[in-house]
């Protein structure tokens, strides 16, 4: 039983040799993994640097892909991991994008901390609708979810004060120094992309992140293994809907101005489930490898309007029938390759580092449950 | 008398979406398939019949009647050729694919069609109304997609209860592998399924058409609205399912006579969480017929 007491560096040294077995660790870093992490904070590091020497187009385009980034890695969460496949994740970044508007407009807070505030919103409002979806199973709990999205956008349609159908411009957004507007919006999006990448990455690696790969492979296993389903699928719920609002708000901050048919629209989830199923579904690399795909298909191709949108219909369908595991999944099939640490692995013979101590004690059985 | 008068409107309304429905809840009783593209496959439908009026060799009902005959291949062909290979332990597959298919339609139709709002023209029929008083006036129109939605349950209803082939089909909906240990073919069985399915929703699609303008972006809410009369109904229920429809025609037609037009739609869609919430198993629910 995998229980506390982690050690340095993210090695879990854990049960030793037993009796008549080759001794052995349970390892979940190599040193690739200390590569990729220097490699991460430099990106990162070189992505926060961007405003500050390239041209405001250069980093508005980069806003769309940290969204696309953003919105993928929340739909893997719940399709990947949660076995929760939504079409209705537009609800939460409409959400973002009109708490962005009702907190900073209506309530004149700062901009920034307006589309924080819209996050937590779509967080909490997620909570409350859930438990209502979570009646619903596969196929009808994403029709559920896209009924959601409708209703959401329809109340918002019909209330004045949001402009109604016809949409209205962020005035708080449009008041601020276009240096703060700029700087700010990017390294907000930026700040969603990478934290949607580090929170799935430290939910996987917790004990909640085994129950939900758990849920994943076999819900049944699971669920008679003692893993609460539906806590964790509401845990995954609740952060996907604060990802997606979140950068929601970031597209808003971005555009100046929003509309209910364009955050609401169906098209997002289009989006995510054709980044996810070019990248591959359960695990990490993959919608990061789908969004810098898809984004440079977007690039080049979205001028072609219904076409393209054809070609991304077409795409979804051939990489789910022919491709189900993804490009990342092919990748993983050749070299076994795993950017991120987040599953645990036998390392043979190789004694334990570390012997098990006093605190690792063998869980009882009514609390080994996450 | 205003209310009476939406009051039957609404009960008419719901025939409509019980006819988009009965396709939906077929596929998921016999194959546990939630089809996303079953309403653009019904505004399809309305299309084609569009495209055969236009080429000018047919009139609007032996059109209609083509059109659902192709739908009906093209339900076979659709789960032979490529939904079959969908369905497995995996559920994201027939979501994601049925989904890509949906953004497939939609799209093809815009490129063919473009946007612009077409209608069927079925001429006096849909205007012609029976008066029973100076408040009260019932369309012909309306009440004969109602006693088509009727007379499509109680077919379906009896085709599964009473034909071999509807025996096949609950016997495949009952335990896959036991029915396939006895010598059936599940994937003839489904790709039989399908073809009724989009018979059913053909003959929606060109009922909606004919009522209303549309567009090939009304696809979206024939399913959610199919998707409602489905769930609040019972799933295995296809009397239900009418049912589903009716409350959901009397809630959107009830709810825009009391709050303005723009909440109708709203209203449909707040009884149906109401009704998830409180009886989410439906009116009907029985869990394993077809």
């Amino acid at each position: 039983m995998i229980s506390g007491n982690s050690a340095s560096a993210g090695e879990r040294p854990v049960t030793g040799s037993g009796v008549g077995l080759p001794a052995f660790r349970v390892s979940r870093s190599t040193r690739l993994h200390l590569f990729v992490l220097v490699v991460s904070v430099l990106i990162v590091v070189g992505l926060v640097s961007v405003p500050m020497w390239a041209q405001v187009s250069v980093t508005r385009t980069l806003i769309t892909l940290f969204g696309l980034v953003a919105l993928a890695q929340m739909w893997n969460l719940l399709a990947g991991f949660a076995g929760l496949i939504s079409v209705g994740q537009q609800a939460y970044i409409g959400i973002g994008a009109y708490g962005l508007w009702f907190f900073g407009d209506e309530l004149h807070m700062q901009s920034f901390v307006a589309a924080v505030l819209a996050a937590a919103l779509a967080a909490l409002i997620a909570l409350c609708i859930a438990p209502l979806l979570f009646r619903l199973r596969g196929g009808y709990f994403a029709i559920g979810t896209w009924v959601f999205a409708v209703i959401v956008m329809l109340i918002v349609s019909n209330i004045q004060a949001t402009g109604g159908g016809s949409g209205t411009t962020l005035n708080s957004v449009a008041n601020m120094s276009r240096d703060t507007r700029i700087f700010g919006t990017y390294w907000m999006g930026l700040a969603v992309a990478a934290g949607s990448i580090l929170a799935v990455y430290l939910l996987l690696r917790s004990k909640r992140g085994l129950a939900l790969t758990a849920i994943r492979d076999n819900t049944l296993a699971a669920q008679s293994s003692g893993v609460n389903v539906f806590r964790s699928k509401l845990i995954a719920y609740v952060i996907a809907a604060f990802g997606c609002a979140a950068m929601g708000a970031v597209v808003a901050l971005n555009l100046l101005f929003i509309q209910p048919a364009s955050s609401f629209s169906v098209n997002w989830t289009a989006y995510a489930i054709v980044i996810v199923v070019i990248g591959g579904l359960g695990s990490i690399e993959g919608p990061i490898l789908g969004a810098i795909i898809y984004f440079a298909l977007q690039q080049t191709l979205s001028q072609y309007g219904s076409t393209y949108f054809l070609l991304l219909g077409v795409i979804a369908v051939v990489m789910a029938t022919k491709v189900s595991r993804g490009l990342w999944g092919l990748v993983t099939d050749r070299w076994d390759l795993h950017l991120f640490p987040v599953r645990r692995g036998l390392v043979l013979g190789s004694p334990p580092k570390e012997k098990p101590t006093a605190d690792e004690k063998p869980v009882p059985a009514g609390q080994a449950t996450p | 008398m205003n209310w009476v008068n939406v009051t039957v409107q609404g009960i008419l309304l719901g025939g409509l979406y019980a006819l988009f429905a009965i396709g939906l809840a077929l596929v998921f009783g016999v194959m546990r398939l939630v089809n996303l593209a079953h309403g653009d496959l019904g505004i399809l439908a309305a299309f084609i019949t569009l495209g055969l009026l236009r080429s000018g060799h047919l009139g609007l009902w032996p059109a209609a009647l083509l059109s659902v005959v192709i739908m009906f291949a093209v339900g076979y062909v659709l789960q032979r050729g490529l939904l079959n290979f969908t369905l497995g332990t995996d559920d994201t597959r027939p979501i994601v694919v049925t989904f890509g298919l949906a953004i497939i339609i939609q799209n093809a139709l815009l490129l063919t069609f473009s946007a612009d709002e077409q209608g069927l023209d079925a001429g006096r029929i849909e205007t012609a109304s029976i008066r029973i008083n100076s408040h009260l006036a019932i369309g012909w129109y309306p009440l004969l997609v109602f006693v088509l939605a009727v007379v499509m349950v109680a077919a379906v209803q009896t085709f599964l209860n009473r034909t071999k082939l509807g025996r096949a089909f609950r016997a495949t909906s009952d335990d896959r592998e036991a029915a396939e240990l006895m010598g059936m073919n599940n994937r003839h069985i489904y790709a039989l399924a399908m073809a009724v399915s989009l018979g059913t929703v053909a003959i929606g699609g060109i009922a909606l058409a004919i009522r209303t303008s549309f567009d090939p972006t009304s696809g979206s809410f024939n399913l959610i609205y199919a998707f409602e009369a489905v769930i609040m109904g019972g799933m295995g229920s296809l009397w239900g399912t009418l049912l589903g429809g009716v409350v959901l025609g009397l809630a959107q037609t009830l709810g825009s006579q009391a709050f303005g037009s723009g909440w109708g739609i709203v209203c449909g869609n707040v009884v149906f969480l109401i009704v998830l919430a409180f009886r989410p198993s439906g009116f009907f629910a029985r869990t394993v017929t077809a």
